[in-house]
């Protein structure tokens, strides 16, 4: 049995959201005031020391995006809380949001500091309406007490954050596209470069970080780049919270540290649920991976996951039961990506149509062998020609499942040959 | 649909308010989102052309424009919707734990099917993508509302606690 290491969710459960004297109680804006006393430089050399990788999925080191925006001379800069949770089989942010919002404002002001912005907005996703209230009425009651707004605890700093809204568009999760939501328009990603830590939001720099990734910023500028160093796996320090759902016993949103062992998360949760088999798992999203239970055997940390052809993405462990058949979940999952891709660039538009297409000829008996070289060659012009992360990684689920699952598409093909 | 277009006017009273909240986008445009989708609340949770006459007088932003923006963030709907949307996840988490059966439950209880309005203009019945609920699947939004942890059997009663009008 796995116990966790609550850092991000330190006091999720155990306090109440939106009370500035609660948070405050328990160590709340000590890494503020610590950073406050700090210089800019310094600050992001403990979160350096830290070794802190994004959350968000990509997982690029959060000093090198803070240090690229802190060195561009601008009248304005931005930090961005992306809380555009879309990922299917992913709910973390959601819980750090709702039971501990003065967490993230403190490691947006931190980040802030760090690069002299002055101001935050936090993009969060229309599918979470009950989240706004909590998180307006925490903002309020933290710039009451003096911990955001004009000259945070007498240091003349000023930092004060903003709530806005997404409307239901899950490529808004990609950081161009979450900006050109922000500024009204559609939310379609744009070519990088520039990159949003030089050319942002309204032209200005902007640093877009995740829920998860600056919630660890309080406790990382407080105890030390060098505590928070040692906790995880080399090269991916730190926690990940995990969302574990699916077919499984005990589903939950979980903490444990960089490198846990997959198996060692799945029977800590009960294994699969109702007394079945185990079909397989989905990790790191929908965009993720489909591994079949041999694979399980797998330490969860970004380097790991990739080396094996897995991904660790936005911590989605989701268990697949036996009664579930894995072309069925294949072709639900390209069903969504029509339905996300933004449009604008045709391999993800179109890619993603085909593959769908494809999927469900097989799934319906009317497949062929040479289809699944066909899939290959869609997913590696997705692959290399798409805009953005959406059209990169959508095809990963049906590339995966291929390999991991080939007989199922074999039997699926036959079944229909034989008709 | 079977809903006469006529059924759905706009009336004076939901102009005024329509305009009063569109004012709110002079001092506010990143705020564009909440502004739209509190006014798509005031005319039968849709954003009908005239609708957007009104916000595109009142902010400056071409129609045209605001068109775009709409029939691109699925939230939105040109057309009316009754005063319950229900979106049903059609996600994988929530497939893999009986969402089909829960969406039928639903169907069957209401009398219509998905991308459907009932009748009497008070449902309309939608599949949505993830709704950030994994761990509590399969779940339901209800306009601003999350119902998680469905069955089938659960999801119909439910649904009839909202037709009976127990539910608000």
């Amino acid at each position: 049995m796995l116990q966790e290491t609550r850092i991000v969710l330190r006091n999720v459960g155990k306090i109440d959201p939106v009370s500035i004297e609660d948070y405050r109680a328990n160590g709340g804006y000590e890494g503020l005031k610590k950073a406050l006393s700090m210089s800019n430089d310094a600050v992001i050399g403990e979160i350096r020391t830290s070794a802190l990788r994004g959350r968000g999925g990509a997982g690029f080191p959060t000093w090198k995006k803070l240090s690229i925006s802190a060195g561009v001379d601008a009248d304005q800069k931005y930090i961005i809380c992306n809380a555009d949770e879309g990922e299917p089989g992913t709910n973390k942010d959601r819980v750090v949001l709702s039971g501990d919002p003065n967490s993230i404002f403190e490691g947006m002001a931190i980040a802030g500091y760090a690069i002299g912005a002055t101001k935050g907005f936090i993009y969060l996703r229309y599918e979470y309406p009950y989240i706004f209230p909590i998180l307006e009425t925490a903002l309020e009651n933290a710039r009451r007490a003096g911990c955001l707004g004009k000259d945070i605890f007498g240091s003349g700093f000023d930092f004060d954050i903003t709530v806005v809204s997404g409307g239901g568009a899950y490529v808004c999760g990609e950081e161009t596209a979450l900006i050109a939501s922000i500024e009204g328009k559609r939310g379609e990603p744009r070519f990088k470069p520039p990159y949003p830590g030089v050319e942002g939001l309204y032209g200005k720099p902007t640093v877009v970080n995740n829920v998860e990734t600056l919630a660890n910023l309080p406790c990382i500028i407080e105890q030390g780049g060098a505590w928070f160093s040692k906790i995880g796996a080399p090269n991916c320090t730190g926690t990940k919270i995990f969302t574990v759902c699916g077919n499984v016993t005990r589903p939950g949103v979980v903490e444990y540290p960089m490198g846990t062992n997959l198996k060692e998360i799945v029977e800590t949760h009960g294994g699969v649920s109702d007394g079945r088999g185990l079909l397989g798992l989905m990790l790191g999203g929908q965009s993720g991976n489909l591994i079949n239970p041999s694979q399980m055997d797998l330490q969860m940390d970004i380097d790991t996951c990739r080396a094996a052809n897995a991904t660790l993405g936005t911590g989605t462990v989701m268990l697949i039961d036996d009664y579930n058949e894995i072309l069925d979940i294949v072709e639900n999952i390209m069903g969504f990506f029509i339905e996300e891709s933004c449009g604008k660039c045709t391999p993800c538009r179109e890619g993603n149509i085909r593959m769908h297409e494809i999927i469900h000829n097989i799934n319906t008996g009317n497949g062929r062998l040479e289809d699944l070289d066909l899939l290959e060659e869609l997913a590696e012009t997705m692959k290399l020609a798409s805009l953005c992360a959406l059209g990169q990684n959508s095809f990963y689920p049906v590339i995966t499942s291929l390999h991991n699952f080939r007989d199922d598409y074999l039997k699926a093909i036959e079944r229909g040959q034989r008709v | 649909m079977s809903t006469a277009k006529t059924d759905w006017v706009v009336t004076p009273e939901m102009e005024q308010e329509i305009i009063s909240v569109a004012k709110r986008y002079h001092d506010e445009p990143h705020q564009l989102m909440r502004i739209l989708l509190a006014i798509q609340k005031i005319a039968y949770n849709s954003f009908p052309r005239e609708v957007a006459v009104l916000v595109s007088k009142e902010t400056g932003l071409p129609e045209a424009d605001l068109y775009s923006y709409i029939t691109y963030y699925a939230m939105f709907s040109a057309e009316p919707r009754g005063k319950f949307v229900i979106r049903m996840c059609e996600s994988a988490p929530c497939h893999v734990r009986g969402a089909k059966a829960v969406m039928e439950a639903i169907s069957r209880t209401l009398g219509i099917e998905p991308g459907e309005t009932t009748k009497d203009g008070r449902f309309t019945l939608e599949y949505c993508q993830c709704l950030g609920m994994c761990v509590e699947a399969p779940c339901i939004l209800i306009n601003d509302k999350v119902y998680k942890d469905l069955t089938p059997g659960r999801a119909a009663k439910l649904i009839e606690d909202y037709m009976s009008g127990e539910v608000e």
